[in-house]
């Protein structure tokens, strides 16, 4: 059972509490760009074995988006934090490659 | 001015705890920046405080604010006076970008009351109850539905749901209060 705390409303709940929403920190490719990378857009997913970014939802909770970081493999979870980001804060990823030496990083 | 009926006319179960539907009660749902100075004299203005993250606070006239999320709070009150706290809070507020509805016909509030009250719970909601305090607003799903749940007595809590799942509520809230089905 996955287990996250919800930076919105600060509570700690079980994965069924939560709605799962797929990878996080995506860079949109919307009008004007090329069909190659709407396709990536749209449809590439990393799915790694290991450290893993993802969006959830509180749907029972808060109602709010959040992003967690876990490692696919184990279910460690690293931490969570606002949606509002645009990449994984600096203290998070110091503490995932403190975990995990050979990680290659999030992009 | 038709009679007001709650979802399901104050039925009550007695088992190792009592279930009740606690009748119409007056809901009113306020999106609002709460940080906002605004917000919390518009609550003044109805004797309503503003609570913490996740808390539940007693006002004036036995109403409560109810923490629902960063931007959402949930006014409880007297079924009657729903109108007119909504309309205070929508006039006070109407230069801010607030959101103010009376949901009193769109809820179903129940009581669940016993020394064993929080066992019918654990049994339905993924919450660990011996760590859920007094004043504490606890959304989380009952069964299948969402809810809210809080401690609104010594040995009583309060679920509220859409009233549209209210007939599903009862049905395991009574079923998992049945005598012989306690915990420990
Ligand atoms: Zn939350």
């Amino acid at each position: 059972m996955l287990t996250l705390t919800c930076p919105c409303c600060g509570v700690t709940v079980e994965e069924t509490e939560l709605a799962p929403g797929g990878e996080a920190h995506l860079k949109r490719f919307g009008p004007g760009s090329t069909d190659a990378e709407f396709e990536t857009y749209m449809f590439a997913r990393k799915n790694p074995k290991g450290v893993h970014f993802e969006r959830w939802r509180h749907a029972y909770g808060c109602g709010k988006w959040f992003l967690a970081a876990r490692c696919t493999v184990s279910w460690e979870v690293f931490g969570t934090y606002p949606a509002q980001t645009t990449e994984p804060p600096a203290e998070l990823i110091a503490k995932i490659k403190e975990k995990r030496p050979g990680w290659e990083g999030w992009k | 001015m038709s009679e007001a009926v709650s979802a399901l006319k104050g039925e009550s179960h007695v088992g190792f705890a009592t279930v009740t539907e606690a009748g119409v009660t007056g809901m009113i749902t306020l999106r609002a920046d709460l940080a906002a100075t605004a917000t919390r004299i518009a609550l003044a203005g109805q004797g309503l405080k503003l609570p913490g993250a996740r808390e539940i606070v007693a006002g004036d006239k036995g109403r409560f604010t109810g923490w629902m999320s960063p931007d959402e709070l949930l006014v409880i009150c007297a079924y009657e006076d729903a109108p007119a706290v909504a309309a205070g809070l929508a006039k006070s507020l109407h230069l801010e970008h607030a959101l103010v509805t009376n949901v009193s016909d769109a809820r179903a509030r129940f009581t669940i009351s016993g020394a064993k009250a929080d066992q019918v719970l654990t049994k339905l909601c993924p919450v660990d109850f011996a760590t859920l305090k007094a004043g504490e607003m606890r959304r989380t799903r009952a069964a299948q539905v969402a809810a809210a749940i809080w401690r609104s007595g010594p040995e009583e809590l309060s679920l509220v749901c859409f009233r549209s799942v209210a007939g599903y509520v009862m049905g395991i809230l009574e079923v998992s209060s049945r005598q012989g089905g306690e915990l420990f």
